[in-house]
């Protein structure tokens, strides 16, 4: 995956490099800039079973701030915020992996170095007995549960 | 000849019955088949035909779509082009509540018993730190009945059909405001096949693609509110039915 572009931020930011399950890594950019996802959205892509996306609905693109042929191909992580600890991504993979739904906060990484939580649900796409991708929708959270969570992963990262 | 059983949704629009009427006689005519039409008053009633085998050809909501193809095997056939099914929350107009987040525990909820649009009414509620556990809940039998509720200050907010709601009268709708309203977009009813009618399905979703192109098909359109059919694919409604999967409860 590339690195963020410093072009695309917006404002004051901070440089740190994450590294993924699979070996490669990826320079980001981080503001302090959080955008609620507005009342009533849903956010939803799929992905096949590598975690590439194949599809994105119009909030997915609003609130990520990429483009969609920016998105389509890559992998689903392009949105991993660096405050997210990586247990909460293995605990998601083990669970949909094994057929079942996985649900939790996460703190998503935008294209312009901002963030935005949601309430994330994923399921595997069960076809003929076999799972051939998966689904997510990210939904608005409750304030409080935002600020658990965000203490919850600062004991984790 | 076998008859075939056919029903709608519950949550149909009122002044539409006399359109699945028309429908269901131009549908007999039309694949000459004998199809009985059978509208149900409340969603219980429905679910027991369906559970009971009954039926063979629903325009369903999607979350019954769900049951009735992954349990049922029914095969989707076609759905309308112009509606996507989203929801309102309304408060009485002169309510100080302009945001989801004002909300509190304790917030008296009125509700008719359709499960989608609760469901995605529910999860709107979600960002004040909303849920079945901390509200009160009022199930009417219509949603005129809910926004009475609203009007008489006997709930503080009103779960709607977008649809629905813009059909309430002007002199209801006057005196209650939207609070949010759902930007799903891809979730909407569809029409499906029994395995009983399986066999006619192909044929069915010809006549209703084509139905734009004739005038008396294009006047049963009319009497529906509908534009035209679009074709509905298998992959399509599983895709719709894993994205339900996700909003139920866990």
């Amino acid at each position: 995956m590339q690195d963020m572009k410093p072009d695309n931020i917006v404002g004051e930011h901070r440089e740190q490099t994450l590294s993924f399950h699979d070996g490669t890594q990826r320079k980001v950019f981080t503001t302090e800039t959080e955008t609620p996802i507005p009342d009533g959205r849903l956010i939803v892509s799929r992905t096949d079973l590598k975690g590439m996306i194949t599809h994105v609905n119009r909030s997915f693109i609003d609130m990520s701030a990429y483009q969609e042929e920016e998105l389509i191909g890559e992998p689903h992580n392009i949105l991993r915020h660096p405050d997210m600890p990586s247990a909460a991504f293995k605990d998601l993979w083990d669970t949909v992996q094994g057929g079942k739904k996985w649900h939790g906060y996460v703190k998503n990484l935008r294209n312009d170095g901002g963030y935005y939580w949601v309430y994330a649900t994923v399921i595997p796409n069960v076809r003929g007995g076999k799972i051939i991708g998966y689904t997510s929708v990210r939904r608005k959270p409750s304030r409080k549960k935002v600020l658990e969570a965000e203490a919850l992963y600062k004991t984790l990262s | 000849m076998m008859t075939y059983n056919f029903s709608v949704s519950p949550d149909f629009n009122p002044s539409h019955i006399s359109g699945w009427y028309i429908f269901n006689t131009w549908l007999q005519r039309t694949i000459n088949e004998d199809i009985h039409l059978e509208l149900y008053d409340n969603f219980e009633l429905q679910r027991k035909a369906i559970a009971d085998d009954q039926l063979d050809l629903i325009y369903a909501n999607p979350f019954d779509a769900a049951l009735l193809v992954r349990e049922k095997g029914f095969t989707p056939i076609a759905c309308p082009s112009n509606q996507s099914d989203e929801a309102i929350i309304a408060v009485n107009n002169e309510s100080t509540i302009t945001t989801i987040e004002a909300l509190n525990e304790g917030t008296r909820i009125s509700s008719t018993d359709d499960p989608d649009v609760r469901m995605m009414c529910m999860i709107m509620l979600e960002p004040a730190g909303l849920g079945s556990h901390n509200t009160v809940l009022n199930q009417r039998d219509t949603y005129v009945l809910v926004a009475k509720d609203l009007l008489k200050g006997d709930a503080d907010v009103g779960f709607f059909l977008e649809e629905t709601y813009n059909d309430l009268s002007d002199f209801i709708r006057k005196d209650l405001r939207p609070l949010v309203r759902s930007q799903i977009q891809v979730i909407h009813h569809l029409l499906l096949a029994g395995p009983k009618l399986a066999h006619k399905r192909d044929e069915i979703a010809a006549v209703l693609l084509a139905m734009k192109d004739d005038s008396k098909g294009k006047g049963v359109l009319e009497s529906l509110n509908f534009e035209q059919w679009n074709a509905v694919e298998q992959e399509e409604t599983e895709f719709m039915i894993d994205l339900m999967d996700t909003l139920t409860a866990e």
